[in-house]
């Protein structure tokens, strides 16, 4: 058992846990994750570690409610508790000092992102931040964000906040301006991560973007989170989750990331289940 | 003590007994049992078991003892049976086999006790693996399960990696011998294959959990969601006092064919497909949140013991169809015969002499069809079965929505990554002593599929009461 010490709405869907897990506090890296099962009928969901604090032996989290599991997570609050939490999984990010590094975050993955620029100003880089939310009230992090970067574009779609429109804008002028960026590193809704590797392309600028296919056990049992990366097939759970943005196949993981749509309406209307392995969806079978 | 027991039979009562039929096994009919998860074989009754027991001839020299890995005493545990001594029978094969329950369930007894029993000569041979199950279940479902007691504290504290069948042995045989264990497990349960391949219908999960519930009453320490090599390394385990260490963490990285269409949606390794249906329990979606794809035309791959759990467990998912495509033939399957027979029983369509060349799939990225071509049986290959050739311009298409790769497993190399003085072969697999486990790094042992890759409960047993033996010397004389 796994208890929540801490929670915070950081916006609309969205909060910050933080958990007593003082093993994983103490060896987890940036860029690594959790995968987590709440209760014995749970499935096991994946998550960043966005921070952690060894003292107190905690780990943080940040989860968007999109589904059956970060919405039952997000009706969590302090004292209670989580029956599994397994990690830290796959490989760090490889921090060093690349000169300037460019820390794209859209939506949730700006939580995601955090870690990583932390890392990056920590090993001596100038962190230049561009983070997008679609509203100035789906905007997270931005003290934590602000403090972890040299400097911080925001980046709304409806111009409520910062600059109007989207964070490969802004990125284009950067590069336009002829800063020198010696990598990107994006995070995101794939769209997102598509776009920035797309922008980068002609640049040559080395470009990560960390990966969020369905994953099952996280410890490269399954395949379940398996994608295209240069042609050859990638566990994102063990050799990733990050790749170079340049060499990734994001339409396979856009569709293999919808692989259960219809499932997930039902797990989510909560349809009623019949004894036996009867049908949920066909009632002809027996 | 033994002596008593084998008394020499008479010669007529011997004849007697070879000549009594086998006693048939209940089963749950093919029809109901693919419409639930239950266990298909009802087991014996005790007037079964003790008839079966009958046709025992109680050998001085058995042939059935030799052809069990770990040398059970067969002839003694089934004379208790004889005797209606059931909970004594238990006990005997605890002595040699930590998980009777389990073996008398999964393990290929036709290639090993029972190939070799005397009384198959000319009969069918005493049904070895029913009585195993039979008596294990009668202690069991008695409460006559006994806790044994462990030996006084030797203060030595050791770490198993992986809590399958090799490393449930090993934390058993350690805490027995007084030492102090803890078994290191990723997943959120113990059991390996046990837990999360073979399913529900073949090896009741209750079972396992009840031997796991066992070995934690006698003091092992279970630290499930520990993936070592991310959590701790090798390394900081014995850092941390852990003054030896095991590894039995498994064949657990699935292969794929690398043929086109390989990643679309509907089309699983099997060990994703069972793990989610066996361990996550997606057979009861949505009550259990995790889903699966049942599909109406699914497609396995493959042809062992691991391509049958696929197939069956999908039979049991409502489809249409569901069809094991092979590219060699009947006689080459390498599953097992009963598992063979069963999965015919329950209407599994074979495609043998196929070979699937690429899945086909629609707009959406979902699976739709599998192109395949037929084969023909050339010369021998190295393993000695005839190596499968394509029939040129045989390609012919199989509609599927699902489709499960069953092709095997390699080792996954999380802790050879992290412990790059652990040798291993070219196949990642870590090189561990046939006799005692030691592997090229002092102090660790290792045992069952990552060193074998993929292979038996039973052998998997065998290597972690062999490490045991070898590591608990280890700890007394320190030698290497
Ligand atoms: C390495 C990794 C790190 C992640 N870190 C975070 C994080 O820090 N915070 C966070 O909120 N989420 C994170 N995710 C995504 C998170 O795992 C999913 O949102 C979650 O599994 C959804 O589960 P659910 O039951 O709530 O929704 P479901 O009902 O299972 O799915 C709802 C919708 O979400 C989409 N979805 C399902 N699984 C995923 C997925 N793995 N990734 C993206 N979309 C998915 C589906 O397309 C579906 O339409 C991460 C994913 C990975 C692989
Ligand atoms: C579907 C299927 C059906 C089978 N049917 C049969 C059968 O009928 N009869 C038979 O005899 N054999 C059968 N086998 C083979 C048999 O199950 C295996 O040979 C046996 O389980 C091997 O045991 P093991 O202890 O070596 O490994 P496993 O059972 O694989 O257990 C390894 C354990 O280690 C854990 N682990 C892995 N890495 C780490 C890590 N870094 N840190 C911590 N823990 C880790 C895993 O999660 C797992 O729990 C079958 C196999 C499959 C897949
Ligand atoms: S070989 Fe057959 S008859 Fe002889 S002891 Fe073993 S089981 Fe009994
Ligand atoms: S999640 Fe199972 S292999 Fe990556």
């Amino acid at each position: 058992m796994y208890e929540i010490t801490e929670k915070r709405d950081l916006a609309h869907r969205v909060s910050l846990f933080k958990i007593k897990a003082p093993r994983i506090a103490k060896k987890r890296k940036a860029g690594q994750f959790i995968v987590l099962r709440l209760d014995e009928h749970g499935e096991r969901i994946p998550l960043t570690i966005v921070d952690s604090d060894n003292e107190a032996g905690t780990i943080t989290i940040v989860v968007q409610e999109v589904g059956r599991t970060s919405s039952l997570l997000c009706q969590k609050g302090k004292g209670d508790t989580i029956l599994d939490v397994v990690g830290p999984l796959g490989k760090p990010t490889h921090i060093e000092n690349f000169g300037t590094a460019v820390c794209v975050g859209g939506g949730i993955g700006t939580a995601v992102v955090l870690p990583i620029s932390v890392a990056l100003k920590g090993a001596g880089n100038e962190v230049l931040s561009i983070v997008g939310a679609r509203n100035k009230d789906l905007l997270i992090l931005e003290d934590e964000i602000t403090e972890a970067s040299t400097k911080l574009h925001v980046t709304t779609d409806d111009g409520s906040y910062g600059h109007h429109g989207f964070v490969t804008s802004v990125l284009e002028d950067l590069i336009k301006d002829g800063r020198k960026i010696d990598i990107v590193i994006a995070i995101g809704p794939v769209p997102m991560m598509k776009a920035v590797a797309e922008v980068t392309r002609p640049y040559g600028i080395k470009t990560l973007v960390s990966l969020n296919p369905i994953m099952v056990d996280g410890t490269g049992m399954c395949g379940a989170c398996r994608v295209t990366v240069g042609g050859k097939n990638q566990f994102v759970c063990v050799d990733g989750p990050e790749f170079d943005g340049h060499e990734v196949d994001f339409k396979e993981l856009v569709l293999r990331n919808r692989s259960y749509l219809k499932e997930e309406r039902i797990a989510i209307e909560e349809a009623t289940y019949h004894e036996g392995t009867k049908c949920y969806e066909r009632g002809d079978c027996s | 003590m033994k002596e008593e027991i084998v008394a020499d039979m008479d010669p007529k009562e011997m004849k007697a007994r070879m000549k009594m039929p086998r006693q048939p096994m209940g089963e749950q009919d093919a029809k109901e049992r693919v419409k639930n998860f239950y266990e298909v074989p009802l087991g014996y009754t005790p007037e079964q078991a003790i008839a079966e027991a009958k046709r025992c001839i109680q050998c001085k020299k058995p042939l059935c003892v030799a052809g069990c890995p770990v040398g059970i005493d067969i002839p003694w545990f089934i004379r208790l049976i004889e005797e209606g001594k059931f909970v004594e029978a238990a006990r005997k094969l605890k002595e040699t086999n930590a998980l009777p329950a389990v073996c008398g369930r999964v393990c290929p007894q036709e290639d090993q006790c029972e190939l070799v029993c005397i009384v198959g000569k000319k009969n069918e041979p005493v049904a070895i693996g029913r009585l195993e199950k039979f008596a294990a279940d009668y202690e069991r479902e008695h409460g006559e399960v006994s806790v044994p007691d462990a030996a006084k504290s030797t203060g030595k504290k050791i770490a198993v990696v992986g809590g399958g069948p090799a490393g449930l042995t090993v934390a058993g045989d350690m805490v027995k011998k007084g030492h102090s264990v803890t078994v290191f497990e990723a997943l959120h349960t113990p059991g390996g294959v046990l837990m999360y391949g073979i399913p529900e219908f073949r090896l009741p999960k209750k079972i396992v959990s009840a031997e796991v519930d066992c070995l934690a009453k006698m003091g092992v320490d279970f630290q499930c969601n520990s993936v070592v090599g991310k959590l701790d390394t090798i390394d900081e385990l014995i850092a941390d006092g852990y003054e030896a260490v095991f590894i039995g963490s498994g064949a657990g990285l699935p292969y794929f064919m690398n043929i086109p269409g390989e990643n679309l949606i509907g089309v699983y390794s099997a060990n994703e497909y069972l793990t989610r249906v066996n361990l996550m329990k997606a057979y009861q979606f949505p009550e259990y949140d995790t889903p699966v794809i049942r599909g109406r035309h699914v497609v396995v791959v493959g042809g062992g013991n691991t391509a049958m759990d696929a197939a069956r467990t999908a039979l049991r998912l409502c489809p249409k169809t569901v069809s094991l495509v092979y590219r060699r033939s009947r006689e080459e399957l390498p599953a097992r015969e009963e598992e063979v027979h069963h999965a015919e029983e329950e209407g599994l369509d074979f495609q043998l002499l196929r070979n699937p060349v690429r899945f086909i799939g629609d707009e959406d990225g979902r699976l739709i069809a599998v192109e395949c071509v037929k084969m023909e049986l050339g010369e021998p290959d190295d393993s000695g079965r005839r190596r499968p050739v394509v029939i040129e311009g045989s390609e012919y298409q199989l509609e599927c929505d699902v489709a499960i790769i069953s092709i095997g497993n390699g080792a996954n190399p999380l802790i050879p990554q992290t412990s790059p003085d652990i040798n291993v072969n070219k196949w990642g697999n870590i090189l561990g002593d046939p006799e005692t486990g030691r592997t090229s790094k002092k102090g660790v042992f290792a045992g069952g599929d990552i060193v074998r890759g993929g292979a038996t409960v039973i052998l998997a047993m065998g290597d972690g009461r062999k490490a045991a033996d070898s590591m608990d010397e280890y700890l007394k004389d320190g030698k290497w």
